[in-house]
């Protein structure tokens, strides 16, 4: 009997950490679509250049870990940045569809560069002596870096709350995601916002992408791969509810999580139909704006 | 239905109650249109003249009161109902299909008035009946030359037409113009006037209109709606001599 | 006066103003270069018949999107569930390929009589999120329901007997070859017949302004799941040729990448346009055949810079830029006579 409650708990605690790491990279997403109704499918490449700049730090400038993440988020919002600046600028206004397809392009072309660039092989980050092996709280095994992912992830969550709810920044934000056109008329400059929203999201998917190589590994198809999960994440939370985003990722995280451990063989199909029945109740996500 | 009433009126209001709240939005309106008649319906913003055109389409249920479709109770019967028996509206902000042509978007309305929009086979052009049931609509608005141009072609002017010949299309015998001159310039007015004169002389039209100059132009009768109420009912002259109408609302025009 | 008068001289062709396909010299040119490629380059008849069966496939894809403006990243579900459908049938009930076919479009139809309800519902990205999950969900239960479909593995060792009898399949593909394109050709001939239809202009007309539909009394729910699931049975046709033509079908015929792949080819042919999905299907499946051959990246390096462009400067596909050509060319030759009618 213990040792099935110690199980769960610690099923729990791993879905927790994934569902922290499928957070920090949806949450640029979120405000994306919330802001600008733009379906970005490129998104989950920024956390994977996040990732690779990471790994070219380690191997080329013999940089640690956790020294490469400030490395990996500044390198991908310059990116992001510029990609914004030129590229994006033909999305908008264009239909839902054109937005995928222009996107995906986007994707696509991230995938071939980084194959180019880093070949096709799969890569998790080394992590730091420190940060490694185990440690037993009331019998449940916890692995020291999934708790310090959570601590981290969790302090990042803070740090965008703080930001988003207690900043004159944050409110001009929110009066843009409730009602751009009205935020305009207010005298916000909402296109600025956005580039800087947009840059900022990019930097913490980069986040993600740096330090949850040890559940989702660096790799060309990353961008591709892990995608689905990351949209799933942000309907299933509401389009441009940060708060969602952060509940549905770590229910996704924690339920499939679950769903492997129970049908190794098919766990997503759990995920898959709760997702189902998630949006067919609420099809504005669970924590719409009424 | 059509021939034992025949000297009933088209659309018969009768002790019309519509409160949101405290606020009364419909009070105790009579209104009567003849068969044929060109009826105004004018007052300032808040009058209620939208509020009595959703009750009259069926879109808001009134309070109190009846409304009669030639001599028909259709103070319950759904919007969908009422469109089918004749009581057909255009919009102020007109709506259409932008990238089909004129022809085919009023085939679409004599198709779906005609029920054969769920048939999957054959098409609109080979159905004499839909073709020269749009050829005549075309021919009455003034959209024959226009007919195999795609409405994001045409100038505002010309889409407003084409929204009147949708309405047409579902063969109305009360028809509600909701603003029919908004957003066409002064220099299509004449224009326009023109050809809702020749609307058919058996449909009662009421419109509900802020231009004066086509209201006193296209009207015989005018109704005043001020704060719900029913303030004046009459002949275009007589509303223009009435003191009051000038106090409300036309004295505060400059070009009355 | 201008914008109201019009010029009562030109004569008025109330027919020509209802857009109908009409047999010109593209379908000639289509058909022939489908039935010459037999015979000039017969040693990639079976690239050919999935170039033709692809075609089919998105040919499907562009009556819910390009028509009924339903953006669904769905449709591989259909092509799937009709895969497993047919193969099942040749495996459990008879081998004769027609019936296997017909089974394949009836499950998918089901498919699609039960989610479009489901499905239709909403719009936009929400719309895109279900169908992507209910896809998603397909693909885990066929890996999951291995005693149905066989798991990782899918289904195969079935045998396809000869079409009526009569025509072997053989290893060259030619057999199937025509099989996919006689199929080919009824459908296009049903997808025709049925845009042509009142109910494809309604359909038209449903994309174009749905509230103005609806304020003429048309219940546009039904009509777009009569067209979801019409497009879903085309779909299940194409996957039912799929696993009877290569005697397999897998999980990876459910992968959100089998709708991308077929969205992509109708961006580069053109939404709406039923030409649009033989041209770009066939451009697509060609160049990406040749080109996972040699190096896949550059393909997607290639093929991603190549969407980029497309939805910036052809929005319509290239019939689009084809029809825009000719609009130019038109308005270019007719300017005198514009002139003078206004």
């Amino acid at each position: 009997m213990a040792d099935i409650l110690t199980t769960w708990a610690a099923l729990t605690f791993n879905g927790i950490s994934f569902g922290m790491i499928l957070f920090l990279i949806s949450s640029g997403l979120t405000v994306t679509l919330g802001v600008m109704r733009l379906v970005n499918l490129a998104h989950c490449g920024f956390a994977m250049i996040g990732g690779y700049i990471a790994m070219a730090a380690v191997d080329y400038l013999g940089f640690g870990l956790l020294a490469s993440v400030p490395v990996a988020v500044v390198g991908t919002m310059i990116i992001a940045a510029v990609i914004e600046r030129t590229l994006f600028q033909w999305t908008y206004g264009i239909s839902e569809l054109g937005q995928i397809l222009m996107t995906i392009g986007l994707a696509f072309v991230m995938v071939a560069l980084c194959n180019i660039l880093f070949g096709p092989l799969l890569h998790a980050l080394p992590v730091p002596d420190w940060l490694t092996g185990n440690f037993t709280v009331a019998g449940v095994v916890v692995s020291v870096y999934r708790c310090f992912l959570v601590v981290v992830s969790g302090l990042i969550a803070i740090g965008i709350w703080y930001v988003v709810e207690r900043t004159d920044f944050g409110a001009r934000l929110r009066a843009s995601v409730d009602n751009p056109r009205m935020a305009r008329c207010a005298g916000i400059n909402v296109r600025r916002i956005f580039s800087f929203t947009f840059t900022a999201g990019c930097g913490l998917a980069a986040v993600g992408g740096v330090l949850g190589t040890q559940m989702l590994p660096i790799e060309p198809f990353y961008a591709l791969n892990y995608l689905i999960l990351v949209l799933i994440v942000v309907a299933t939370g509401g389009l441009g509810s940060l708060k969602g985003s952060f509940a549905a990722a770590l229910i996704i995280g924690v339920i499939d999580t679950y769903g492997r451990y129970i049908l190794p063989a098919g766990g997503g199909f759990v995920m898959y139909a709760i997702v189902l029945v998630v949006l067919l109740a609420r099809p504005q996500g669970l924590f719409a704006r009424a | 239905m059509s021939e034992h009433n025949a000297n009933q009126p088209a659309l018969e209001i009768t002790g019309l109650y519509k409160n949101f709240g405290a606020l009364k939005v419909t009070q105790d309106i009579n209104l009567t249109l003849q068969p044929g008649v060109r009826h105004a319906l004018i007052g300032p913003n808040g009058a209620g003249k939208t509020t009595l055109v959703n009750q009259i389409t069926g879109v808001l249920k009134p309070d109190a009161g009846t409304i009669r479709l030639f001599g028909t109770d259709i103070t319950n019967a759904t919007p969908e109902k009422r469109v089918a028996l004749g009581v057909v509206r255009t919009f102020q902000i007109i709506s259409l299909f932008l990238r089909l042509t004129v022809a085919e978007n009023i085939g679409l309305a004599i198709a779906a008035a005609q029920s054969l929009d769920a048939k999957p086979w054959g098409s609109l052009r080979d159905d004499d009946r839909v073709v020269d049931a749009v050829r005549a609509l075309l021919e009455r608005l003034d959209l024959l030359g226009v007919a195999e141009r795609k409405v994001r072609e045409l100038g505002y002017g010309q889409r407003r037409l084409v929204e009147i010949a949708l309405a047409l299309a579902l063969k109305p015998k009360v028809l509600l113009l909701d603003e029919p001159a908004a957003g066409v310039s002064s220099h299509d007015l004449g224009m326009l006037l023109e050809i809702l004169n020749r609307l058919p002389s058996d449909i009662a039209v009421l419109v509900i209109e802020h231009d004066m100059s086509l209201v006193f132009r296209f009207a015989e009768r005018i109704t005043v709606l001020v704060g719900g109420a029913l303030l004046v009912e009459g002949s275009v002259d007589e509303v223009r001599a009435d003191q009051r109408v000038r106090d409300v609302y036309l004295g505060r025009r400059a070009y009355v | 006066m201008a914008t109201l008068s019009t010029a009562r001289a030109v004569a008025p062709s109330i027919r020509n103003a209802f857009a109908a396909h009409r047999i010109n010299a593209i379908d000639v040119g289509i058909w022939m270069v489908a039935i010459g490629a037999y015979f000039v380059v017969p040693t990639y008849l079976s690239l050919g018949t999935t170039v033709l069966i692809m075609i089919l496939f998105t040919l499907s894809l562009d009556l819910a999107v390009g028509y009924g403006g339903i953006d669904t990243l769905g449709q591989g579900a259909f092509y799937g569930v009709g895969g497993y459908a047919a193969a099942f049938w040749a495996l459990n009930v008879t081998s004769e390929p027609i019936s296997g076919l017909v089974a394949g479009a009836l499950v998918a139809a089901l498919l699609g009589i039960v989610t479009g309800p489901i499905i239709l519902r909403t719009r936009g990205l929400t719309l895109i999120m279900i169908t992507l999950a209910i896809t998603s969900m397909l693909e885990e239960f066929a890996v999951t329901a291995k005693s149905i479909t066989g798991g990782d593995d899918g289904l195969t060792g079935y045998h396809i007997d000869p079409i009526f009898g009569m025509f072997h399949f053989d290893i060259y593909f030619r057999t199937a070859y025509f099989y996919a394109l006689a199929v080919l050709a009824v459908a296009f001939v049903v997808a025709r017949i049925v845009v042509n239809s009142p109910f494809g202009l309604t359909i038209r007309g449903i994309r174009e302004n749905p509230v103005r539909m609806r304020l003429l009394g048309v219940p546009i729910r039904n009509r777009l799941i009569g067209l979801f699931t019409l497009s879903g049975a085309m779909a299940g046709v194409a996957g039912a040729l799929t696993a009877q033509v290569t005697g397999l079908i897998g999980v990876d015929t459910l992968t959100f990448l089998v709708s991308g792949n077929a969205l992509i080819s109708l961006i580069l042919g053109g939404f709406g346009r039923l030409y649009g999905a033989f041209l770009g299907a066939a451009l697509f499946y060609i160049f990406s055949d040749r080109a996972a051959a040699i190096n896949p990246f550059h393909w997607y390096l290639g093929l991603g810079v190549l969407l980029i462009l497309a939805v910036r400067f052809m929005p319509n596909g290239l019939i689009g830029l084809g029809e825009q050509f000719q609009l130019f060319r038109e308005r270019k030759q007719g300017r005198g006579l514009d002139r003078g009618a206004s």
